[in-house]
């Protein structure tokens, strides 16, 4: 084993603004020249244990290790494996630390990774717990404003959809409020709006202003980059409540014509109907390309984790 | 007023607000112990109006943290050889560890019986604290 010191991405504070940079920089080299990082990870293995299914966040992991030139053993869904038959978490990772060199955890239960890493000797990446975390999203979400908007400060960032459960938003927000970013936009139904505890702590810590709406069109004109999230139906208590509220936070072409030329618009992905189709064409519509980036900034955490050389 | 005798080593917990001493007395399982041991309840107080004293003969481990949480007026009299040998005023816990469960359902120390839930103060006006594992905060009440 390494000598370097065993460290981990469970939530976005773990890294400094510096190594987030780092990250994110060689995110972009990596996007540029992938070739030069084939072998970078030789030899190693990256544990997916996913608790609950999440295709696009595993494919997305399991893609940057193999483009990497590593391995990869997981499992996709815990009632398939051995971890549903009461297994503690603590026992699980100490097992897995001796399999693999690298594990990223799934887990609908939060601070479930944070747990794991407890007992870890080898790196653990929060890849999502419950409605808590999503850190690599998060890294994801920083390649592509480097990428769009050249700095990652000094810009109106709005959130919309459900900001109370969507956990990329949390981290994120969390993380530009780090990055000196002075004012957010909120856009959600009251049922949706951001924690109290998260609002508490954004002011608190960063002094910045949070502005609450109700509808994006009362708000585009001043944003920057829009941060779309899925609305599910589950989180209302009827379906009259959904129906009415699913279209006020739909993004389409006409609401978008009253935003900045130079805005983006972002989301996690899957989207259902926030993001209307025909806004797909529009350049501002970053999102795919969002979630090709993620391939590139999770091959640059794996690599940081694991203390690869890759000056090359 | 009752007089109940003095002991000679053990601990006196004293200036209880008037009703938590039989939440204390329970919750440390006082009726379970095989030492002696004496609940006051509505004593008369000079700076308090009535309180409750508990006194356990013995010298038994007891968790300050957790009587902090219950009652802050509370004062902890050591006594060894018929003398106080330390008086302590009981304050709010900046950490703890397994004295009450996350408030949070979806938190993972409410379903894996590995961990122990874990939490530090953020408020100490309204007693709440942040879960080390999912950050959400629980307000404890006895
Ligand atoms: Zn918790």
């Amino acid at each position: 084993m390494n000598n370097h010191k065993i460290r981990h991405l469970i939530e976005p504070e773990d890294f400094t603004l510096e190594e987030l940079n780092e990250v994110v920089a060689l995110g972009k080299k990596m996007y540029e020249a992938p070739a030069e990082y084939k072998r970078a990870c030789e030899g190693k293995i990256l544990a997916t244990l996913f608790y609950e299914p999440s295709t696009r966040t595993r494919f997305s992991f399991e893609t940057a290790m193999l483009r990497l030139g590593g391995s990869i053993i997981g499992f996709s869904d815990a009632n398939t494996s051995s971890v549903s038959k009461g297994e503690s978490i603590a026992d699980t990772i100490r097992c897995m630390s001796a399999y693999a060199d690298i594990a990223v955890m799934r887990h609908p239960k939060e601070g479930a990774p944070k747990l794991a890493s407890h007992y870890a000797s080898i790196p653990i990446i929060n890849g999502g717990d419950g409605g808590h975390q999503h850190p690599t999203q998060t890294l994801t979400d920083l390649l592509t404003i480097k990428m769009y908007k050249e700095t990652i400060e000094g810009h109106t960032v709005a959130f919309c959809g459900d900001l109370k459960f969507g956990r990329t938003v949390h981290s994120l927000i969390r993380t530009l409020a780090r990055y000196n970013t002075k004012k957010f936009i909120l856009i959600s139904p009251e049922e949706l709006t951001l924690p109290d505890t998260l609002k508490r702590s954004l002011k608190q810590d960063f002094d910045v202003e949070l502005q609450e709406a109700r509808y994006i069109e009362d708000v585009i004109s001043e944003i920057d980059i829009l941060y779309m999230t899925r609305i599910q139906k589950e989180r209302f208590f009827n379906e009259a409540d959904y129906a009415r509220l699913k279209d006020s936070y739909l993004l389409n072409q006409s609401k978008l014509s009253h935003a900045k030329k130079d805005m983006i618009v972002m989301h996690p992905l899957p989207r259902v109907n926030e993001i209307a189709y025909d806004v797909d064409d529009d350049p501002r519509g970053v999102y795919f390309k969002q979630a090709e980036l993620g391939v590139y900034a999770r091959m640059a955490l794996i690599t940081k984790l694991l203390g690869v050389d890759v000056s090359c | 007023m009752l007089e109940v005798a003095s002991i000679k080593r053990g601990i006196v917990l004293d200036h209880i607000s008037s009703g938590n001493g039989l939440k204390i007395f329970n919750k440390l399982m006082l009726d379970q112990v095989d030492f002696p041991v004496v609940l006051l309840m509505n004593v008369s107080s000079k700076d308090m109006k009535r309180k409750d004293i508990i006194k356990i003969e013995n010298s038994i481990d007891i968790d300050l943290d957790f009587l902090g949480l219950i009652d802050q007026n509370i004062t902890v009299n050591v006594i060894e050889n018929n003398k106080i040998i330390s008086k302590k005023k009981v304050s709010l816990p900046k950490k703890i560890k397994g004295l009450f469960s996350c408030h949070n359902p979806r938190c993972i120390t409410n379903s894996d019986d590995y961990v122990k839930p874990t939490f530090h103060l953020v408020s100490e006006t309204s007693m709440e604290y942040k879960c080390s594992y999912c950050e959400e905060i629980t307000k404890y009440k006895l």
